[in-house]
């Protein structure tokens, strides 16, 4: 083990850091309120609707997310001319905002499933009981049912958004520069697999610690109710000794 | 020239690709159900090792289970890929042998599957182990029976019927895994696609061609793992 060359590769990969995030991230966040519309369709129902959000998860859980990505970043490129008369041609041809898609497309259809999952375990008293007390409509959502959803969806949700920083490597695929892909291009220069591989694993090691961290304090600071109250010393009154 | 219609493009025709697809789709499921396998193997000793007593094979395997979880499969791929190359390279120099010594393709990709999965599958081993009544074992244990009889006959058929649920998972997530080997230069579906693509400049044509050839494999595979769960739970009386 050479740890000069290590380091050095560590501060080379840390450059890839930002993109891995902010693919990571970007993705999440609009496949986050995907995720929402297909779980509401999927409980909306309506028949026609319902299967719609079936057939949507059933496809983009069905096929690995590279034939995705490179369904919309090499296969789009067929349709050029009507994308460039759309004016789309801009969008489609960058590989970042593809990458976006796909890993947004993806993560809608596995994240729909756990707040699916989330919105049922939501228990119906309470709902009865919000419904007893005048709320309805958005305002019952709004107060009732999604606080308790998103409490019992958030850990399955934490390792979703693992998995999405995982996902983020088949960017460098379509050129993406990100951790995985700069890696990739320093072992195919200096052959050294191993001491690259260890240093970039670490590098997502780390990440993915401090991602489930951040999400356990989250639930921390979403379960209050749940905590045991700080303990009040009871004062005692000299007199009842 | 005129353009193929794109059933010409993907059937079994003079200039149809359907053949080398399927072949193709064939090497697929070869790659994924060897890496499958690999995996089992790996994943049954890890959760050995994470149901024993000693504290250090438990404190790897849980290390094993959390890096390996915690990776982009991607990047084991790559190790295997050129790390293969180089070990073997180096074994190759003390016999005197020269230069760059390619792995095969095939090997590599089964090899970082099974890696992979065998992380993933320890987990659903020791989940099925810890569901097995303990009585059970006991029992076994006082009739004489030995370890490795114990393991063939109470142990396996036991554990093996409560992991199916969670081996359809894995089995899932091995066959999307499986696409990524299309970078180590394996003739699978989707290298298969992207080499059809290439030369035919029809990439969504092909590239959506094997998106519903892997939905076909997810499909009947999901069948094929009920069938399998209710077969393997037909003497139980279960609480539903």
């Amino acid at each position: 083990m050479d740890f000069t060359f290590m380091w050095e590769t560590f501060r080379q990969l840390l450059t890839g850091v930002p993109l891995t995030l902010n693919l990571a991230f970007t993705s999440v966040a609009f496949g986050a309120v995907l995720a929402m519309m297909l779980a509401l369709m999927r409980m909306s129902g309506i028949a026609v609707i319902e299967m719609i959000a079936k057939a949507y998860v059933f496809v983009f859980r069905g096929t690995p997310l590279l034939v995705q990505i490179f369904l919309i970043y090499y296969g789009l490129g067929q349709f050029r001319p009507t994308l460039q008369e759309l004016g789309l041609w801009t969008f489609f041809r960058e590989p970042y905002w593809c990458a976006i898609l796909a890993l947004t497309l993806n993560t809608g259809a596995y994240a729909s499933e756990i707040i699916r999952g989330g919105l049922q375990s939501v228990p119906y008293p309470q709902v009865e009981a919000a419904k007893a007390a005048g709320m309805s409509g958005f305002l019952l959502f709004r107060r009732i049912v999604f606080p308790i959803a998103v409490r019992q969806a958030l850990p399955a949700y934490g390792s979703e958004i693992i998995l999405m920083v995982k996902a983020t490597s088949l960017a460098s695929i379509i050129t993406m520069m990100e951790v995985t892909g700069l890696a990739a291009k320093m072992i195919s220069q200096t052959f050294r697999a191993v001491e690259i591989f260890v240093v970039a694993g670490v590098i997502y090691l780390i990440l993915n610690f401090a991602i489930t961290r951040l999400i356990m304090a989250l639930e921390w600071w979403l379960s209050p109710h749940l905590r045991r109250p700080p303990s009040i010393e009871p004062r005692i009154e000299a007199a009842h000794v | 020239m005129q353009q193929l219609s794109y059933f010409e493009l993907i059937g079994f025709g003079p200039k149809g690709w359907g053949l080398a697809l399927l072949t193709a789709t064939g090497m697929t499921l070869a790659v994924a159900l060897c890496g499958f396998l690999a995996g089992s193997i790996v994943g049954t000793f890890v959760a050995w090792a994470k149901l024993s007593r000693n504290l250090a094979a438990r404190t790897l395997a849980d290390g094993y289970t959390t890096v390996l979880r915690g990776i982009p499969d991607l990047l084991v791929i790559y190790l295997f890929y050129f790390g293969g190359s180089a070990a073997l390279g180096a074994i190759g120099g003390l016999f005197g042998a020269q230069g760059f010594i390619g792995v095969p393709a095939f090997v590599t990709g089964a090899l970082a599957i099974g890696i992979v999965s065998g992380a993933y599958q320890a987990e659903v081993f020791r989940g099925a182990y810890q569901i097995l009544n303990r009585g059970e074992l006991e029992a076994a244990r006082s009739v004489g029976m030995h370890r490795w009889l114990m393991f063939r006959r109470i142990i396996a058929p036991q554990v093996l019927r409560y992991a199916i649920p969670g081996l359809g998972n894995t089995w899932q997530l091995v066959l999307k895994e499986s696409a990524l080997i299309s970078v180590t230069g394996l003739v699978e579906l989707l290298r298969q696609s992207h080499i059809a693509a290439g030369s035919t400049r029809r990439p969504f044509d092909f590239y959506i061609t094997a998106a519903i050839l892997y939905l076909v494999i997810t499909w009947v595979s999901t069948y094929l793992f009920q069938r399998a769960e209710t077969h393997s739970l037909r003497g139980l009386r279960r609480t539903s």
